[in-house]
């Protein structure tokens, strides 16, 4: 079967690199075919390199604590872009500090993301949901 | 003697150069109107009158012409994301010497295919989708295509997925596949597209421009001018086997109507920049149609504005104004009074300041919460050290090399990524397309005789 594609990148003004290379490892090894854009990615970046690849699912990370701010208005872009269903996941430290993460989770999700992964968040946990999100059976 | 004859059929100038390879030396060179309207040979066999006066009647043993004549090498393009594949789409066709006349992104519609069917380009390049991408468009865009009433060629360069279906759709065209031009995010793969376009334009685009009666008496039209001119820059930097080159350098071609600039450069950051964007060609070629010394003395002038060409001739902006608008109606006017010599020695600096700021890279400085990070996109050009002018509206004049000078980086504009110091040669004797061809067979000659015949201006900054 063809591999799903991801297009992965850390959001906004954020130069966390460490986080994004060992996901782009981990995705790719669980069988996914990653489009790294790497650091600094803007909404608009994310949106054209999911539209040229045909990607199946778009992965934020954030993790310097202004997720929320570069995080809003993404979903209504890919609707505007014409990839409205694309399934969107974002994760890392995506606030300021420790909040309760079912209230971030809430917000993330009313802004149209369809998993909100907390800080600490594994691979693991990510892969294993965009198989079942993806509906990769094996 | 091995006496080679070289030919640059141009939009209004047939011009003809003489070497000799066992020199190797440059004979001598002429130039003659063209004459496509009624017959090609007629100013060709004028100009070769006048190089046979110079040079005496020799036996050539090769004969190669290069052609930008009847407008060119005329290309439309299309791509998916403006960003994405259309810039790839475009990028190709201008290293392989076209004038792209319109890029499309996304859909095209029905009014763009009545754009098309009146624009009636030499070549159509359709792309969209990396490998295994988005099929939908490109798709969607060859059943577009395929209802133009025009006859074209088309080159299809997109998702491979798709191309088989595209075939399929435009049967009964002309059509050729060519590996994807983007084949992964961020990922160029031109070369085989651009060989495409220059078999093309061998084939095909030849004879339909009426070239083909003085593509009888030489060994071949090998390829459109700007890309004789591309390689020649490529020669002149990488060098051959057995002779080093001038290493990364940058190329202006000022010409009356357009100013193209190539870049033979790597381009990577230098700062701590992240690097965003498409990658560019290490060869890049861009065309600014807007910005000339005649017909697109007016567009320099939009540019930049009539302050800055005040400031830069001295003449008062009413005179720039009305000064401006006569040159540009009269494209053939020489700059015959004072006045009229420092608008051209303005305009010959704004038209280079815009069309290499418009070539080169630029960082984009984001503020974070540690302090500001720098982005970079396109090609970072400061540390390119060679400087080489060409272009019939500014090698005779003899304030070239301090026109020169507006090529490079400036402190009131450091986000621009243009060379900071270098040497500035001077092709006096428009020898570059010439070199260009030359080099396809002979690359020793062409080097040794450009390294001869390039005019050195010192280092500036
Ligand atoms: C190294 C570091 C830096 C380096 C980064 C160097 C670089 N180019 O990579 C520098 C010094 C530049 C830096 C700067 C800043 N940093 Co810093 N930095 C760190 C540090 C110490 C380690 C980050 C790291 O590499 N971790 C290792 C990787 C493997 O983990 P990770 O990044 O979290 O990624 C994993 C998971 O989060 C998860 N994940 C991430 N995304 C996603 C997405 C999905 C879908 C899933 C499932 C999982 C997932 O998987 C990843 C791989 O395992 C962390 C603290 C910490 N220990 O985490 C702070 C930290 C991230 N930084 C922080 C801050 C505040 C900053 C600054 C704003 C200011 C500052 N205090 O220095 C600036 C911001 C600069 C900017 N513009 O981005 C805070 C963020 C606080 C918040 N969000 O509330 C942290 C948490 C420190 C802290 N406790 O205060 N930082």
């Amino acid at each position: 079967m063809e591999k799903k594609k991801l297009v992965l990148g850390v959001i906004g003004a954020d130069v966390h690199a460490v986080g994004n290379k060992i996901l782009d490892h981990a995705f790719t090894h669980a069988g996914f075919e990653v489009i790294n854009l790497g650091v600094l990615v803007s909404q608009e970046e994310f949106i054209e390199a999911a539209i040229e690849t045909a990607a199946d699912a778009i992965v934020v990370s954030s993790l310097y604590g202004h997720g929320e701010l570069d995080c809003r208005g993404l979903r209504d872009k890919c609707k505007e872009a014409g990839i409205g269903d694309i399934l969107l996941y974002v994760g890392g430290n995506i606030v300021v500090g420790k909040q309760p993460f079912e209230e971030v989770e809430q917000r993330f999700k009313d802004m149209g993301f369809d998993r909100v992964f907390g800080p600490g968040t594994s691979p693991d946990e990510g892969i294993a949901f965009l198989k079942k999100d993806l509906n990769i059976t094996e | 003697m091995q006496p080679v004859l070289l030919i640059d059929f141009g939009s209004t100038y047939t011009k003809v150069t003489a070497v000799d390879l066992s020199g190797p030396t440059l004979l001598g060179t002429a130039a003659h109107f063209t004459t496509v309207e009624t017959d090609i040979n007629e100013g060709l066999n004028n100009a070769l009158g006048e190089l046979s006066k110079k040079v005496g009647t020799l036996d050539y043993t090769a004969r190669y012409a290069c052609s930008s004549a009847a407008g060119g090498l005329r290309m439309i393009t299309s791509g998916l994301v403006p960003e994405l594949t259309a810039e790839a789409a475009r990028l190709a066709s201008l290293g392989a010497g076209a004038k792209v006349i319109k890029v499309y992104a996304y859909e095209l519609t029905e009014e763009d295919i009545e754009e098309i069917d009146a624009l009636k380009p030499d070549i159509f390049l359709l792309t969209g989708g990396t490998d295994g991408g988005n099929r939908a468009y490109i798709e969607q865009n060859a059943r577009m295509l395929a209802q133009c009433k025009t006859r074209f060629p088309i080159l299809v360069a997109g998702n491979r997925s798709s191309t088989t279906t595209c075939l399929r759709i435009l049967e009964g065209r002309e059509v050729t596949a060519c590996p994807n031009v983007m084949p992964k995010l961020g990922a160029l793969n031109i070369e085989p597209t651009q060989n495409e376009i220059r078999a093309l334009f061998l084939e095909r685009i030849i004879k339909a421009k009426g070239l083909s009666t003085a593509a009888e008496l030489i060994d071949g039209i090998l390829m459109p001018t700007p890309a004789a001119v591309l390689s020649a820059m490529e020669l002149l930097s990488g060098g051959t086997k057995t002779t080093p080159g001038l290493g990364e350098l940058v190329g202006v071609d000022l010409g009356g109507a357009t100013t193209d600039i190539y870049s033979i450069a790597a381009g990577h950051p230098d700062h701590d920049a992240v690097m965003k964007g498409l990658p560019e060609p290490y060869a890049k070629r861009t065309v600014e149609g807007d910005i000339g010394m005649r017909y697109s003395a007016l567009g320099v002038l939009e540019a930049v504005g009539v302050e800055r060409l005040a400031e830069l001739s001295g003449l008062s902006e009413a005179q720039v104004l009305a000064m401006t608008e006569h040159i540009s109606a009269q494209p053939d006017s020489l700059p015959d009074t004072e006045d009229y010599a420092a608008l051209d020695y303005a305009i010959a600096c704004a038209a280079i300041e815009t069309a290499v700021t418009r070539h080169a890279g630029h960082l984009e400085e984001i503020y974070t919460p540690t302090g500001p990070a720098y982005m970079q996109m396109g090609k970072n050009l400061t540390g390119v050290t060679k400087l080489v002018v060409t272009g019939g509206a500014i090698i005779h004049n003899q304030q070239a090399p301090l026109i020169a000078r507006h090529a490079f980086y400036t402190e009131s504009a450091p986000f621009s990524l243009k060379p900071k110091t270098a040497d500035i040669y001077i092709d006096r004797r428009y020898i570059l397309a010439s070199m260009g061809l030359l080099g396809q067979n002979h690359p020793d000659a062409a080097l040794t005789i450009m390294k001869k015949e390039l005019e050195y201006h010192g280092t500036a900054e």
